[in-house]
């Protein structure tokens, strides 16, 4: 019983991370109505910033905060010059232009800090909370920042007039327009937001992962696991997706003898396919409807 | 009065419709003299260059084969797949497994490696029925990046070698042919790209064909004219699917060795990259795309070892942004330029 309840509680640390994810992935695709393959990428190249930050002797949370700024501004730098012009180009191209976007940060990231493994610090230290064997200190950590992080930004999106403007502006662009909310810069905002989203999860992660260019691959597939699950078209859905998918995996690897320990990115696939066969919507999400 | 001018214009339409005919029909002349001019030079090559050319224009091929596959379901049927790494992986470790297990021909494992990537191919179709566009990008960008581990995985290393993977031995030419084991393997490699090539232009062209560019090109009214869109794009998936298996097969053969990091996610990105430069939805555009995932990462790397996705990133980029078409689509705005004069 005990070794069930820590690993639920190690799950929701990890699921912590994937529900972050799976947010910044479902804030980008309620804008643009696409995935976002280079999200992974991104929330890795924000902590190399903060890495590169804290080898010049800054303090833990100074890097985390210029790290996440940075990032929120280099994700409206992306939409900006990348994605705007080529908004509505055919899906390939968008495709193609997502995949370019990961090459490029994936080999820069390499070419800059190279691909050997780092260490990560974490603010929290790891000896066990409350002198408890449950949960660690920085998996603890983990959920506390994550929850303060879902708290601010459905506060935002629900309270402040700026977060219902980005909301019309991706249920309704043509409405949103109409009434003067200026829609492109939403959009930008969105990707800020994401980026700045996905800075936070990489720099919680990766004293789990260890930091090198190619961490995110699977943290980033549980996130469109998680997004999947809960529902691409509901934010709250894909937070809850993700926390479930990092129990899911935290009780297969234990309790399923081989598959789970070895085939961890084989369940997210399985995952994945199931929730698309049964139910493309997901669990919370709306199913959708093409017009002819 | 007005009905002159409208009959002049329509006179004007139907003799720019027939000018238009002649010059296709000439280009179509142009096209053949093309394809076999390039041919006999595919044929004279090996005699010329030194066995590490012949061994990369082999894997040219390969690369080809596997971009054509996928340009089959992105380019002309309108579905993407990110997962064409693990269909390549399926292709290629078939052959291995084949050759290093029991004494099966080196030739027979292209049909089984194809056969057995048109089933899983068809298979994993079948979601992607329900799946439009980008679902299926995500369901094939998962498979992509669980199949490395389920190539590692314990319980099938007697079967896959687990991470050494399987080194496999060259296939000697038959007895009495004047050939070394590269320029073998070479004119082997040309004659299925040849053979797979017209197969995938004969598709093109007939009524399946038809069919399966009509689902790319409006989907319910593909639906609307009678046409099966679950089948066809099942189909697609599978055939696509075999052509990529094939490649990966003879891509083992070339190579003599598999291991499951070298079929990730970032083979995939390759492949995509190779069809967007060769142009989506051009047969020939295929072969291009695979001059390019060959040889450019070699020339990035000699600037800077770890660079090659930058550079693959950045090209695809130009690609989108000022050659929307691709190569092929390049070489065609130039001789339709060129052309009148």
């Amino acid at each position: 019983m005990e070794l069930l309840l820590q690993q639920v509680l190690a799950g929701l640390a990890t699921g912590a991370i994937y529900a972050s994810m799976a947010l910044a992935v479902v804030m980008i695709y309620q804008a643009i109505d696409h995935l976002n393959f280079a999200q992974g990428e991104m929330a890795m190249f924000s902590t190399f910033l903060a890495w590169q930050m804290l080898q010049w002797g800054w303090p833990y949370w100074a890097a985390f905060v210029v790290a996440v700024a940075l990032s929120f501004l280099g994700g409206i730098a992306i939409e900006r010059v990348l994605f705007k012009p080529i908004q509505n180009a055919p899906i390939l191209s968008q495709l193609a232009a997502f995949i370019a976007l990961y090459g490029i940060l994936n080999s820069s990231a390499g070419e800059i800090w190279d691909f050997t493994i780092k260490s990560f610090p974490t603010p929290f230290g790891t000896t066990p909370l409350f002198g408890q064997g449950l949960i660690s200190t920085h998996q603890a950590g983990m959920i506390a920042v994550t929850l303060v992080m879902l708290g601010l930004l459905y506060f935002f999106f629900r309270g402040s007039r700026l977060g219902l403007a980005m909301r019309a502006a991706a249920t309704n662009p043509a409405s949103a327009r109409l009434v003067g909310i200026r829609v492109g810069w939403m959009i930008a905002l969105g990707w800020g937001m994401s980026a700045a989203v996905g800075a936070v999860a990489g720099m919680l992660i990766a004293p789990v992962v260890f930091l090198e260019p190619n961490m995110m691959l699977g943290v980033l597939l549980y996130g469109f696991a998680g997004a999947v699950l809960g529902g691409l078209s509901s934010p709250g859905g894909a937070v809850a997706g993700g926390f479930a998918v990092g129990i899911i995996e935290n009780l297969a690897g234990t309790f399923v003898p081989y598959v789970g320990r070895e085939l961890k990115l084989t369940i997210a696939l399985v995952l994945i396919v199931a929730v698309l066969m049964v139910k493309p919507s997901g669990v919370f999400g709306r199913a959708m409807v093409s017009r002819v | 009065m007005t009905s002159p001018p409208k009959e002049t214009a329509a006179l004007e339409v139907a003799l720019r419709r027939e000018t238009e005919i002649g010059r296709s029909a000439k280009s179509l002349g142009m096209r053949q003299l093309a394809i076999g001019a390039a041919i006999v030079v595919a044929l004279v090559v090996p005699f010329v260059v030194k066995n590490f050319v012949i061994f990369q224009l082999t894997l040219v091929m390969v690369y080809g084969l596997a971009i054509l596959g996928l340009n089959l379901l992105t380019g002309f049927n309108g579905q993407f797949s990110l997962g064409h790494s693990a269909f390549y992986g399926i292709g290629a470790y078939t052959a291995a497994i084949l050759m290093d297990q029991t004494d099966v021909a080196y030739y027979w494992t292209l049909p089984c490696a194809g056969a057995l990537c048109f089933v899983v191919g068809f298979l994993f179709g079948l979601p992607a029925l329900r799946l439009q566009g980008l679902y299926l990008a995500l369901a094939t960008f998962a498979l992509a990046t669980a199949m490395p581990q389920i190539l590692k995985f314990e319980p099938l290393e007697p079967l896959t070698g687990g991470v050494q993977g399987i080194a496999i031995l060259k296939p000697d030419p038959p007895p009495g042919v004047p050939l070394d084991a590269d320029q073998w393997l070479y004119y082997f490699t040309l004659a299925v790209l040849l053979v797979m090539f017209a197969g995938a232009a004969n598709l093109v062209k007939s009524r399946t064909g038809r069919a399966i560019m009509a689902i790319r090109d409006h989907p319910i009214a593909a639906a609307a004219m009678g046409i099966n869109t679950a089948l066809y794009k099942t189909l697609t998936f599978g055939v696509s699917a075999f052509y990529t298996g094939v490649a990966g097969a003879l891509g083992a053969l070339a190579i003599q060795f598999v291991a499951p990091d070298s079929f990730t996610f970032l083979l995939s990105v390759s492949l995509l990259v190779g069809l967007v430069v060769g142009g989506v939805g051009s047969i020939p555009g295929s072969l291009i795309g695979g001059v390019f995932v060959l040889f450019v990462p070699n020339i990035a790397e000699r600037v800077s070892t770890g660079l090659s996705g930058a550079i693959y990133g950045i090209i695809l980029l130009l690609v989108i942004f000022v050659m929307p078409s691709g190569a092929a689509g390049f070489v065609r705005f130039a001789a339709a330029r060129l052309g009148p004069m």
